[in-house]
């Protein structure tokens, strides 16, 4: 029997320097199989974004455990982890210049520069053709964010966590991003877990859905248990 | 019209900093009305900067008859002072004292003795305490300039420096814009210091060694000497800050500590 792609087990964060300590998130633990997309939903303040933090370690557990693919992530270098899970956040977040080099930020840290082909070919799969060039300052929201997936897609993750990564698009924007994140996850085949306020979208981009409140696991299921329209 | 008020030295400084303190608070009060609150501050400043001056006119008007080396523990003292007041511009950095105190010793504490050694300060206690002390006090300017310039890029650049992180960026190159950015910013005024010499401005060194007896020529090259000196010990100090800064803002997991 295989190990699961992303197991998250017993995670526990409590924030730091608080007194009485107060546990952002408490015992989520869950399993994913490769290519399986995990939405995770609750009210604000319920720790969504904490517990994606802590799979990609950009946030300590104070407990608990990601394993991806049977391996406890705990020895690993972080910079290592973090090429294998990949994220995207709410907003694009991109570096000063074009989007070429923004796409080679991740290949040039761990001494793989892509070839232009390589950049182009991402690009395309993003629907941005010939953009390569283009300076970051003058792309529109939804494609800022389109880059941004195209620069986490370049490191060829196996895991990607999305943190709302429509939420700051404007109704248009949002429904060519989510049926793109669709796209790519399925095409590559990637396991994903997927922040989001939004039932509708967890019901269409979810094989299962984790309900979080608190810091803790309300329910865990298919989105057609937990999501009756 | 001081003067014709006040026939003796003392009363007649004392008058002149009472006039200067008053207009400087009715500044402050003004400021105030703007938005910036600074009534509290610069009133505290005023006294507490009118304080500390003159007690090290006495300290010194005693000191100046010793021997050369008490100007090294007064000039220690200096330094263990201008780290406490670094750390007020960035106590959200973890262990600013020590970063501040090594960082000023780097630059400030290593000019002064390499110029003592060469020959450019001479090593008597009357040049050591006025020429340390301005050093030590410029770097401390451009060192809490630094500081306070990098955690607000820190606070305003969270979402790149993570998002870098997430690609696999190592802390170090992570921050390493935000750093180059402060780096630029905090050595602006002692650039410009040295740019405008003469021409915007005839620094007090010069003035004072003009009128001590010195030729207008020699006393012009030293003021540029001194604040050559200035710029390499502020340069030192957060070249080396460059170095201790990203230990101290991420975790051993590289985790960024403060977050906008």
């Amino acid at each position: 029997m295989t190990a699961p792609a992303l197991e998250c087990d017993h995670l526990t964060r409590i924030a730091p320097g608080e007194i009485p300590a107060r546990p952002l998130v408490q015992n989520v633990q869950f399993q994913l199989e490769r290519g399986q997309v995990l939405a995770i939903l609750g009210p604000s303040g319920a720790g969504k974004t904490t517990l994606l933090r802590m799979l990609n370690r950009l946030d300590e557990p104070t407990s608990g455990t990601v394993r991806l693919n049977g391996q406890d992530y705990r020895p690993m270098p972080p910079q290592e982890l973090r090429r294998h899970v990949g994220m995207g956040m709410q907003r694009a977040y991109l570096f000063p210049g074009n989007v070429a080099s923004n796409i080679q930020y991740g290949p040039t840290q761990c001494g793989a520069p892509l070839e232009a082909a390589q950049i182009e070919a991402l690009l395309e799969q993003v629907g941005l053709p010939d953009y390569a060039s283009r300076d970051v300052r003058t792309l529109s929201g939804g494609e800022s964010q389109r880059v941004a997936i195209a620069r986490a897609l370049a490191n060829n993750p196996e895991v990607l966590l999305l943190d709302e990564p429509t939420s700051a698009l404007d109704d248009v924007a949002k429904q060519s991003i989510e049926r793109l994140l669709s796209s790519v996850v399925h095409a590559r085949h990637l396991t994903c877990v997927w922040v989001t306020h939004d039932h509708a979208q967890a019901r269409r981009v979810a094989d299962r859905v984790l309900l979080l409140e608190a810091g803790q696991t309300i329910a865990l299921g298919s989105p057609e248990e937990l999501l009756r329209a | 019209m001081l003067r014709l008020l006040f026939h003796t030295e003392l009363s007649l400084g004392l008058a002149q900093a009472t006039v200067v303190a008053v207009t400087a608070t009715l500044v402050a009060i003004l400021a105030s009305r703007r938005g910036a609150h600074l009534q509290r501050e610069i009133p505290l400043a005023l006294l507490r900067g009118l304080v500390q001056i003159l007690l090290i006119g006495f300290v010194l008007a005693v000191l100046l008859r010793g021997p050369w080396w008490t100007a090294i523990p007064l000039l220690a003292g200096m330094v263990l002072m201008a780290a406490s007041i670094v750390r007020t511009r960035a106590r959200a950095i973890p262990e600013t004292y020590t970063l501040s105190l090594i960082c000023l010793a780097a630059g400030a504490g290593v000019v002064i003795t390499l110029m003592t050694l060469i020959g450019i300060i001479a090593p008597e206690i009357k040049m050591l305490v006025p020429v340390g002390s301005m050093v030590i006090a410029q770097n401390m300017n451009i060192q809490s300039l630094f500081l306070n310039r990098f955690l607000g890029e820190l606070r305003s650049h969270t979402g790149e420096i993570e998002s870098a992180l997430a690609l696999g960026a190592s802390a170090d190159t992570a921050v390493a814009p935000y750093l180059r950015s402060a780096f630029h910013a905090s050595l602006i005024p002692a650039t410009d210091n040295l740019r405008s010499l003469g021409i915007v401005w005839i620094p007090g060194i010069m003035a004072g060694m003009v009128l001590s007896g010195s030729s207008p020529v020699y006393a012009a090259l030293y003021q540029f000497v001194v604040l050559g000196m200035i710029f390499t010990a502020g340069g030192i100090s957060c070249l080396t800050a460059t170095y201790l800064v990203p230990r101290r803002v991420f975790t051993r997991n590289q985790q960024l500590r403060i977050r906008g």
